[in-house]
């Protein structure tokens, strides 16, 4: 599928934009990526006494699939609400260069910031990455519509991908069911690698990895925060150092 | 699975909201609102993105240490194994997250069937 040209009539109606938003799903491996991290949230959900519908919840209003593994593997092995909710936000801060960075794409001179409400909401790193790949080829005053068609296309796949997941993880054989919950850290730990261009984000990614079993030693309840602070401020410190002697 | 199993307790939805909901919406609105004035290159947001790396790369490591639910079932030897067998393939098929993901899962199911 290629996406008509930039003038052709295809593009007069706001919601035929919408629909080549939601069509544009099917042209991203990244599709599948989603698909098969939300398969193991849904089954994550499961085995940690989540019910669906809070899976479901997490994933509409939360969106953004990180976030969602924290919050459920922070809860699920007993954090209070305060530790969650420091953690999530942390991980959620990374939105916030996202959203700023993604707006401009979709914003015309007489664009309200009301209309990019749902378009912000939609934010995440799936839809970031492919809003820099499709909206030099629409119209700019159709990429609005074009966004609320891609981010309504992922989240059906999303939402489609707990339930299947959360459905498997309660009938599979214990084997089956520890596969799909494997498929959470390694589609993560295999796209946050392929995301990381800088050497401070490689050396955020080891790190974090080899100092939670450290932290989780001194058993304080915020074992992710700490290792999280120390791997993420000694990244910085190489990427600072690395500036400093270029 | 009974309709209010699928509902589950309110207040384990009030949690999301607190803990999940506003931690997240927070940060988007707040790039709506000041979109304009921050440079994407800041330093603060350099070390921003590092803790948050840092932060997912230790749930990485605390679903694969202390894994939940049925995945316990499975040996850590095999578990290690799994994401480091993936990793390599990762690394080999120059980034192919497809690649990786089902090496990893091979490897899993592998030596689960062949310890028995």
């Amino acid at each position: 599928m290629a996406l008509p040209p930039l003038d052709s009539p295809q593009w007069n109606s706001p919601w035929r934009a919408f629909g080549w938003g939601l069509r544009s799903i099917t042209q991203t491996i990244l599709t599948i990526v989603l698909f098969v991290t939300y398969l193991g949230i849904g089954a994550l959900a499961h085995d940690t006494h989540f019910s669906l519908l809070w899976a479901l919840c997490s994933t509409l209003f939360v969106w953004a699939g990180p976030a969602q593994i924290i919050l459920i593997t922070t809860l699920g092995s007993g954090a209070t609400i305060i530790q969650s909710a420091i953690a999530v936000t942390v991980s959620a801060i990374r939105l916030f260069p996202m959203v700023v960075s993604v707006l401009p794409l979709m914003r015309t001179p007489t664009t309200k910031r009301r209309e990019l409400i749902f378009a912000a909401h939609l934010t995440a790193v799936t839809l970031w990455v492919e809003c820099h790949r499709f909206l030099p080829q629409v119209p700019r005053e159709r990429r609005i519509a074009f966004v609320h068609g891609l981010g309504c296309g992922l989240v059906s796949v999303c939402l489609v991908a707990n339930i299947v997941g959360y459905f498997l993880a309660a009938n599979l054989t214990q084997t089956l069911g520890a596969a799909i919950l494997l498929l959470t850290p390694l589609s993560f730990l295999f796209s946050t690698a392929r995301n990381s261009r800088e050497v401070a984000d490689v050396v955020a990614l080891v790190l974090g990895i080899v100092l939670y079993p450290l932290a989780a030693k001194m058993n304080s309840g915020l074992d992710i925060l700490v290792s999280g602070v120390v791997a993420g401020t000694i990244a910085y410190g190489v990427h600072w150092w690395r500036e400093v002697r270029a | 699975m009974s309709f209010a199993q699928a509902i589950g307790d309110w207040h384990a939805l009030a949690v999301l909201f607190v803990a999940g909901v506003v931690p997240n919406q927070i940060w988007r609105m707040l790039g709506l609102w000041f979109g304009g004035g921050i440079d994407e290159g800041s330093e603060l947001l350099v070390w921003v993105r590092a803790v948050a790396t840092a932060i997912l790369a230790g749930v990485i490591a605390q679903i694969v240490v202390q894994p939940p639910g049925a995945l316990a079932s499975v040996p850590d030897v095999l578990r290690y194994g799994a994401v480091g067998a993936g990793l390599v393939v990762f690394l080999l098929t120059r980034r192919s997250i497809f690649a990786g993901v089902v090496t990893g899962e091979v490897f899993m199911l592998a030596g689960k069937w062949w310890l028995g």
